[in-house]
This record gives structure tokens, C-alpha cells and sequence, in this order.
């Protein structure tokens, strides 16, 4: 979001614009059961829930941090480094303006960004993390990590002020989550299987669900990021519109070049990556130029992907290549295509040279804080509660052995326990079902 | 002849799978199956609702081997599948009357795998 349009206040609520941001603000809650589909279609059948649940749950978890702490450490004065504690719990986050809209839904709309960025992380974790010390985790991670990042960038901190281009979150939401997930990833481990089985999707349809309702919420996430209803939001619409589709198209022709056939899994990433890498650029850089952008991002992400595939690392569902990946070469091409004529400031192709290093600098600070204090963070999860399933859970499924729940489930088979026996204590439950013990 | 039925854990399978490969046992079917073996059943809670699964995913082989491939077939699966908890499930080992290979029309030894190579 334009530092300007944070920073001023003229106190004006205006209408229009309170309108638009309503309507942007759910449309960022909704990119995050997108991205329960879209993982959840991503892995195996027997954790489906365990991966959707990821994203679902920050939905509370974190966006409950984000009204207690998150809010007032992004986006409250305090200094160069975080945010004050003059919003704790909300505390005069009233319906007057800030910028033209009212304060309280400006808090919420930033709201959806720390959610979903939590939620991000979650595709490098799947399929044998504990479902309590995720949790745990992410609470922690939205209040110490993305709060301050997003003050650093967009809260009047020091990244803003040196004039680090970033318009909807590629550095502060998408670099910052792989940096993370780069990070837990490394501490948790590669899943058991990983390397020994193939581990297919278990539903490419819930794939492309996910990719398309993204795209669909992500022009309240782009084009909302103009904090009002006015030529900037119809700027980023329109670049959102179009970055996306030239790296799908981009992304098929990699696709048929190498194997011969264009794949439903890669155009649903090639949708996500092109999403990501115009997200920094999206109300800086003219129509034209996301179309570049776009066009430019499959390549890198493509190939890590492949590269990944490889390695020992398993970042199961590829957040560091779609999201890091694409994140950096989003925000660096800002820095190259950005225009004032478009609203930005001029980047290198209108002469503005340094503002490649500007970028680079927002990359690689964001990347080491987030990778950095993630680690620390996760180290002192593990103290406190165990980080991976046994390894007997991870065969079963995280869905039963986590949640008691399947997605698919069967109803033969299954014995009813009454409602008045499961109110019993567990040990009686099997007296109940076995009478003769 | 015989046939082989085993019933093995789901997360085995491919661990059996390659077992039976390097035993060069090379014609089979899997499929998968629900049962119960004695494990203890899951709990599991949907709003109101509380069922424990007394049915679990299992997956099940059925290999036609002639007589003497009999032990190392048993061997491999007996090798692979085994994790030593309740419910690794069973092998079953069952006479087979006749077999016919439906390409070729052979007969009994001729159309289990591996073959009986023919005389040369």
C-alpha cells in the first residue's frame, strides 16, 4: 500500500472509498480457504484436513493476535523498528478516519494480509508438523515477525522511508513467508517418505479451485492496496488482471517444451506465482509492463521448482520457488519497470538506477530478520511442545491421528457411539462398546 | 500352483511392492480393501457425532506363483510388510485348481508368473 495513503491523514472519510475497502477486505479473507484448497488439493488424501486446517485456523489464531498485538506493532507510532503499544487490544481503533476510510477497517484489511501470510508458511510443513505447535507457532511468528516487517515497510518504519517500493506485500508478505518456511522447514525436517515414495496431490481439482478463487481474491489484496476507490486501485486491478496471464501462458509453454504436455498442477502454480510477482509492482508500474512481469516470473519460479524437487530440502508445496522466488523477482523487477507517470517512483528503465539496489536491499533484510527470528521462534516452539508426529502418525494420516476426522470418510464400518457415552470419560467409553471387559 | 492373498497396511504397500520385484515376482494385483484385524479403533468426532472405525484401509495382493516360488514369495512379503504392531494383517496361501494366461490360452505353470522357462 502506497506509504503516502498510510502516513496522511486528512481525516475525510469519503464513501466511495469506504466502500471499496468493505468489499477488498473480504475479498483478502477469502484467498485464505483458497489456499486451504489449494494445499489441501496438493497432498495426500490422508492429510488433506490436517493441511486445510492450517490455513483455516489462522483465521482465528492469527487474526486474534492481530486485534491483541499485531495491529498496534505494524501500524501504531512508535519507531523506526516496530510499532508502540497505543492499539493493544484495539484501544482507540475507533470508526474515524484514517486515511479517507474508517479506522477500524483499515485494521481489519491489514487484518486479512497477517492471516494469510501466517498461513503461507504452512505449505512447507504439511504432512508431519503437530497441529498444536503450528499453531503456537504462527501465533507467535504474526505478533514478532510480520508485524514488524510490515511496520518496517508500510507502518512508517525505516524500509518505507528508504523508499523501498513494495505495493501490496511482495516483500513484506510473500518473501517474508518463504523466508520463514525456508527456515521451519530446515528445522522440522523432510517427511518420512520424502525422497523414498512418490507423494502425489491427492485432488488437482481443489488445486485449481484454490488457484482461481486467489486470483479472485487477490484483486482486493492488489487493488485494495490503494486504500481507496480511486485511478491507483484501478491500476493494480487491472495489473492483477493481466501479470497472472502471461505467466500461466509462460508456465504451459515451459510445461509442453519440456515433457510435451502443458500441466493442470503447474498452470495453477504459474497463476499463484504471477499473482506474487505482481503484488509489489501492482499500482507502480504501467499495464504493459505486468504484462512483463508476469511473463518474466515463471521462469525462475519453474525452475526452482524443478531444482527443489531434488534436493533434500522438502518444502513440500514450494513456497520458497512461488513465493520467495517469485516474491524477489517481482519486487526487483519493480525496482527495474516502475513509473511515476504510473504512480510509483521511476525505476531503472526511466534512469532511476538505485532503485534496483532499494529493492535489493528490502529483499534481502526482510529475507534475513524473517529467516532468522523464524528460527529462533521455532527452536523455542520445540521447548515448549513437540514439533513433528510420531512416526507412526505419519503413516496413518495427520487427518485421524490430529484431528480425529477423515476427509473421506466411510460409513460402514463405524460404530456410533451414543451421545450420552461419549460424554463419558474415554476409559468407559471402551467398557460401553465391550461390555463383556 | 497357489495363490497368494496378503492383506497389508497401506503404508507398506510399496515397501511389499519392491520386495516382490527384487524376488522377481512380477505378475500381481493389488487392490485396495477394509478390515479389521484387531487394532484398536480410532475415535472419531464429526459435530454430534462420535464412531469409533472399527474398519481399516488395508491393501490387498493376489499373486498366482507355481509351487516353489511359494516360500520366497511369502518371504518377501512376510519381510516388508511387517511393522510388528496389531494389524500388519495376514497371508493366506490357497490352492489353485487351474490357470489359464488369457493372451496366449496357457495353462497351470505356464500362466503363473514367473513361468517355468520353457524347455530349450
Amino acid at each position: 500500500m502506497s506509504e503516502s495513503l498510510v502516513q496522511s491523514a486528512p481525516n475525510a472519510l469519503s464513501a466511495s472509498d469506504t466502500a471499496w475497502m468493505l468489499i477488498a477486505t473480504a475479498l483478502v479473507l477469502l484467498m485464505t480457504p483458497a489456499l486451504a484448497l489449494f494445499y489441501g488439493g496438493l497432498v495426500r488424501a490422508k492429510n488433506a484436513l490436517n493441511t486445510m486446517m492450517m490455513s483455516i485456523a489462522s483465521l482465528g489464531v492469527v487474526g486474534l493476535v492481530w486485534a491483541i498485538v499485531g495491529y498496534s506493532f505494524a501500524f501504531s507510532s512508535g519507531n523506526q523498528w516496530i510499532g508502540g503499544v497505543d492499539h493493544v487490544v484495539l484501544r482507540g481503533v475507533n470508526v474515524d478516519a484514517r486515511g479517507s476510510i474508517p479506522h477500524v477497517l483499515f485494521m481489519a484489511y491489514q487484518g486479512t494480509f497477517a492471516i494469510i501470510t501466517a498461513a503461507l508458511i504452512s505449505g512447507a510443513l504439511v504432512e508431519r508438523m503437530r497441529f498444536s505447535a503450528y499453531l503456537l507457532f504462527i501465533a507467535l511468528w504474526a505478533a514478532l515477525v510480520y508485524a514488524p516487517v510490515a511496520h518496517w515497510v508500510w507502518g512508517g518504519g525505516w524500509l518505507g522511508r528508504a523508499g523501498v517500493l513494495d505495493y501490496a506485500g511482495g516483500t513484506v508478505v510473500h518473501v517474508n513467508a518463504a523466508a520463514a518456511a525456508l527456515a521451519v522447514a530446515l528445522v522440522l525436517g523432510p517427511r518420512r517418505d520424502y525422497g523414498r515414495q512418490a507423494l502425489l496431490p491427492h485432488n488437482v481439482p481443489y488445486v485449481l479451485l484454490g488457484a482461481a478463487l486467489l486470483w479472485f481474491g487477490w484483486f482486493g489484496f492488489n487493488a485494495g492496496s490503494a486504500l481507496g476507490a480511486n485511478t491507483g486501485a484501478a491500476l493494480a486491478f487491472v495489473n492483477t488482471f493481466l501479470a497472472p496471464m502471461a505467466t500461466l501462458v509462460v508456465w504451459m509453454g515451459l510445461d509442453i517444451v519440456r515433457t510435451g504436455k502443458a500441466t493442470a498442477v503447474g498452470v495453477a502454480t504459474g497463476i499463484v506465482v504471477g499473482l506474487v510477482a505482481i503484488t509489489p509492482a501492482a499500482g507502480f508500474v504501467s499495464p504493459a509492463s505486468a504484462i512483463v512481469i508476469g511473463a518474466l516470473a515463471a521462469l525462475p519460479s519453474y525452475f526452482a521448482i524443478l531444482y527443489r524437487a531434488r534436493t533434500a530440502l522438502d518444502d513440500s508445496l514450494d513456497v520458497v520457488a512461488a513465493h520467495g522466488v517469485g516474491g524477489a523477482t517481482g519486487a526487483l523487477l519493480t525496482g527495474v519497470l516502475a513509473s511515476a507517470a504510473w504512480g510509483g517512483t521511476d525505476g531503472a528503465l526511466a534512469g532511476n538506477v538505485g532503485q534496483v539496489g532499494r529493492q535489493l536491499l528490502g529483499l534481502v533484510v526482510v529475507a534475513a530478520y524473517s529467516g532468522a527470528l523464524t528460527f529462533v521462534l521455532i527452536k523455542a516452539v520445540s521447548l515448549a511442545l513437540p514439533l513433528r508426529t510420531v512416526t507412526r502418525a505419519e503413516r496413518t494420516g495427520l487427518d485421524i491421528t490430529e484431528h480425529g476426522e477423515e476427509a473421506y470418510s466411510h460409513d460402514e464400518g463405524t460404530v456410533l457411539v451414543l451421545p450420552m457415552e461419549a460424554a463419558e470419560p474415554v476409559p468407559s467409553l471402551h467398557s460401553v462398546l465391550e461390555p463383556s471387559s | 500352483m497357489k495363490l497368494i492373498v496378503a492383506i497389508v497396511r497401506p503404508e507398506r504397500a510399496n515397501e511389499v511392492l519392491e520386495a516382490l520385484f527384487r524376488a522377481e515376482v512380477r505378475g500381481l494385483t493389488v487392490s485396495r480393501v477394509r478390515g479389521h484385524g484387531g487394532e484398536t479403533e480410532p475415535v472419531e468426532t464429526y459435530r454430534g457425532t462420535t464412531v469409533k472405525m472399527e474398519l481399516r484401509e488395508k491393501v490387498r495382493f493376489e499373486i498366482g506363483v507355481s509351487d516353489h516360488f511359494v516360500e520366497p514369495t511369502v518371504r518377501a512379503i512376510l519381510d516388508s510388510a511387517r511393522t510388528g504392531e496389531v494389524g500388519d494383517g495376514k497371508i493366506f496361501v490357497v490352492p489353485v485348481e487351474r490357470v489359464y494366461r488369457i493372451r496366449t490360452g496357457d495353462i497351470d505353470e505356464m500362466a503363473v508368473t514367473p513361468p517355468i522357462p520353457a524347455a530349450e
